[in-house]
């Protein structure tokens, strides 16, 4: 049964997006088809099947662009559903589509930056192994993140969500050769799953008590005060909190995250820019009117979180010395930002920073692949002065690297607009830690740009630029990170796209947002001026100097840095916490095992032995086989007293023969 | 009084059939033996014919049956006792009793 949208709130315009909405869940399939049919050709194909993930890709590109500049112009708001079962008469579980202005920016970002990565992937994994199985897993994670960010109800999310999950596993251990891959994968599988549990439970409690796990539903409910729904806001929204904690890798659970640096490069660009760690940023803006509204409580421990990701977290990317995995923490400090802005109020400001890092990151990690690529290794040290040999990938570096680090492009007004959100909200301890994270931004980034592409080479034999096939789409996704912060600029509406804040209000209820109407000028330099610090520090500390850019390498804080090598101890606590619980925990099991399941176990199979005992010496030995041995006894002993009239002598038959006559003799003549 | 005295015949005469067979242990003379209790019978199947003189001479017939059915039966009979004869040496019913139990 197909369903379409019923209401929507009053105050809220928008057209239902004729076609193009209805057909838009072409998009959520069309990755899973071309994961089956590179599944089946890919080995025959050219590229190994690539071509069949980019052209899923390039259609799917047209449909998000068309719904982008329709929502741009007026609004999109539709919703189709399909019934697949329910539970009793209330409980309904439904497949579809939901296209609003939060879906169709998801929408563009996964496919737009899903392509771009794919293309560059045609490039980067040409010589690779499995080519075919990779592009088969690359694209079934774009679709699970379409089926996810698409999603109308908290059931098919999960189905997303997991299935992203799995995909991520796949290709983070996708050179399984290497036992440390497979345990990357393991660890990322892992922390996931416990935080999945959060998510499973938060949308039990929250589906059950309003008797829907539609969006549309949950958000209207939060919206009117629902009483039902308030009574279990704080609880479920600290559980959906937790599940988007792990896909989002906020402390603690960020400790998968540089580990998944084991997969192929484009992977850590797609998984951090567009499709798994933007997962649980998704899921608080899509429950945002719940947090707004009723579990404001939450948001407390949200901004808490968020915080300490994003300062602590970004301090840890200070002393990496894998150039993925620099980026890496900086993506957890920044998925840190994004929370503490939606915690903070700040809608349009959390995804708008989701939207320019999205562009950025992935052109930040492209670049280090590119790196990679020519220099074969992840390890800074082994590369320096490669601004000379790779002028492409070093200048698209740069612009990602000023993006990131708030210096004028794209991130510095995404960026200062969360600055000013926190700071309209009065959360001056939070506002002055964001601060100092985007001086700490700045200094790694200025640091990781200055030992990999100034100073001399310090690598085994010549780098060289990457192939065109790699480098235009770097050049491609420095547009973005470059101009896409004009999209948002308070008071700023552009011909024929509009606004950014209008097109993430296109939802069924208000949002509620907290949003800067103008320019916070103050904070704004303030923001500058930490991370132009940060390079500038970075500049002196590292700065390209050929005798003693060695030396200057190891510039050491003592406490700080050791400690941030060690991770602040967190893996280390997780495994012994994981050790610790381990032995009692195998202690217990087997305890329950010997005694109370064998016991249980034994027990029945007593019963069932003394009954088949009982069955087989009484019932069968004794019952049934005595009435047949007493029968055939019976019948032995007849036997052998009759047969001895059977004794082969032919007078004696004849004289029973005449005996018999006589008899019948007497009895006719005389009784008869 | 003729018909009693041809009965009392075929009664001694079946008696002594019966003797001879349950008595004798050469089959050749209990074959013989059986002969004469057929015999016995035909006598009385003739006299009871003789005082009822039945149109269609049943007794006649039925006589004839009996001289048949034996002459072919001592035909049988004897072929079996000559090669019995011819495997054990021996015409002793004692000896053939190896249709037992």
């Amino acid at each position: 049964m197909m369903s379409r949208l019923l209401f929507a709130a009053e105050e809220i315009h928008a057209g239902d997006g004729g076609w193009w909405a209805d057909t838009a869940g072409v998009m959520l399939v069309l990755p899973f088809v071309a994961f089956l049919l590179i599944l089946a050709f890919g080995k025959k194909l050219k590229y190994k099947g690539g071509e069949i993930a980019v052209a899923a890709l390039a259609i799917n590109l047209v449909w998000a662009t068309v719904l982008l500049l329709m929502n741009a112009n007026g609004g999109v708001l539709d919703q189709i559903t399909f019934e697949i079962g329910h539970i009793g008469s209330g409980l309904v579980f439904e497949l579809g589509w939901v296209v609003d202005g939060l879906s169709i920016l998801m929408f563009f970002l996964v496919n737009f930056v899903g392509l771009v990565v794919f293309v560059y992937a045609l490039g980067y994994m040409k010589d690779d192994v499995r080519v075919d199985w990779f592009f088969a897993a690359f694209s079934l994670f774009a679709g699970a993140m379409l089926v996810l960010v698409g999603a109308p109800n908290l059931i098919q999310l999960i189905i997303g969500w997991e299935g992203v999950g799995l995909a991520s596993y796949l290709l983070i251990g996708f050179y399984w050769e290497d036992l440390d891959n497979v345990r990357a994968g393991n660890k990322a599988f892992l922390t996931n799953k416990v935080a999945d549990v959060g998510l499973i439970l938060g949308a039990i409690l929250v589906g059950v008590s309003i008797g829907s796990w539609d969006f549309g539903a949950i958000d209207f409910a939060a919206f009117e005060g629902a009483p039902e729904l308030a009574a279990v806001a704080t609880a479920g929204g600290l559980l959906l909190f937790f599940g988007a904690m792990g896909k989002s890798a906020q402390f603690p659970f960020h400790i998968w995250l540089p580990d998944a640096m084991a997969g192929p490069t484009p992977v850590s660009a797609l998984m951090h820019a567009a499709t798994m760690v933007t997962a649980g940023i998704y899921l608080m803006a899509r429950m945002f009117p719940l947090f707004e509204y009723m579990a404001q409580n939450v948001r407390i421990v949200m901004i808490v979180i968020g915080t300490v990701t994003l300062f602590g977290v970004g301090l840890l990317a200070i002393v990496a010395d894998d150039i993925k995995k620099v980026l890496a923490y900086s993506t957890v400090s920044q998925l840190g930002y994004m929370m503490t802005a939606i915690a903070a109020g700040g809608y349009t400001a959390g995804m708008f920073h989701l939207f320019t890092h999205a562009s950025f990151k992935a052109l930040l990690f492209l670049g280090a692949g590119s790196v990679i690529h020519a220099v074969h290794s992840n390890d800074m040290s082994d590369m320096g002065g490669l601004r000379k040999f790779m002028p492409t990938t070093f200048w698209t570096w740069v612009v990602g690297a000023l993006a990131l680090s708030g210096i004028g492009l794209s991130g510095f007004w995404s960026k200062d607009e969360i600055l000013a959100t926190m700071g309209e909200q009065g959360l001056t301890v939070v506002l002055w830690i964001s601060i100092a994270g985007a001086f700490v931004t700045a200094f790694y980034m200025a640091r990781a740009t200055f030992l990999t592409f100034f100073g001399s080479y310090k690598g085994d034999g010549q780098p060289h630029e990457s192939p065109r096939i790699m480098t235009v789409p770097l050049v491609i996704l420095a547009v973005p990170a470059a101009v896409a912060g004009v999209l948002n600029i308070p008071g700023l509406s552009l011909p024929r796209l509009g606004n950014f804040t209008e097109w993430l209000a296109v939802r069924l209820v208000p949002m509620g947002d907290h949003h800067a109407e103008a320019i916070n000028f103050g904070l704004a330099a303030m923001g500058l001026a930490a991370a132009v610090l940060g390079v500038v520090i970075g500049w002196l500390i590292y700065y390209p100097d050929k005798e003693t850019q060695l030396q200057r390498d190891s510039f050491e804080i003592p406490v700080l840095f050791p400690l941030l090598r060690k991770k602040y101890y967190i893996d280390d606590l997780a495994l012994g916490i994981v050790a610790l619980i381990k032995g009692p925990l195998a202690r217990l099991v087997d305890w329950t095992s010997t005694y109370v399941i064998e016991g249980l176990v034994n027990g029945v199979a007593g019963l069932v032995k003394g009954f088949g005992v009982f069955v087989y010496d009484t019932l069968d030995q004794r019952g049934v086989d005595g009435v047949f041995n007493g029968l055939s006894a019976a019948a032995d002993g007849a036997g052998s007293v009759v047969r001895k009239w059977q004794s082969g002598r032919v007078q004696q038959y004849a004289a029973s023969f005449v005996a018999g006559a006589l008899i019948l003799v007497v009895l006719f003549v005389f009784v008869i | 009084m003729l018909l009693s005295q041809f009965l009392v015949l075929g009664a001694a005469l079946f008696a002594f059939g019966v003797y001879g067979l349950l008595v004798r242990r050469n089959i050749v003379l209990i074959l013989l033996s059986v002969e004469l209790m057929l015999n016995a019978v035909n006598i009385n199947l003739i006299a009871f014919e003789s005082v009822l003189a039945s149109p269609e001479a049943i007794g006649h017939v039925f006589a004839i049956f009996v001289i048949t059915v034996a002459a072919a039966e001592v035909g049988i009979g004897l072929a079996i006792v000559l090669m019995i004869f011819r495997n054990r040496k021996s015409a002793n019913v004692d000896d053939l009793n190896l249709m037992r139990w």
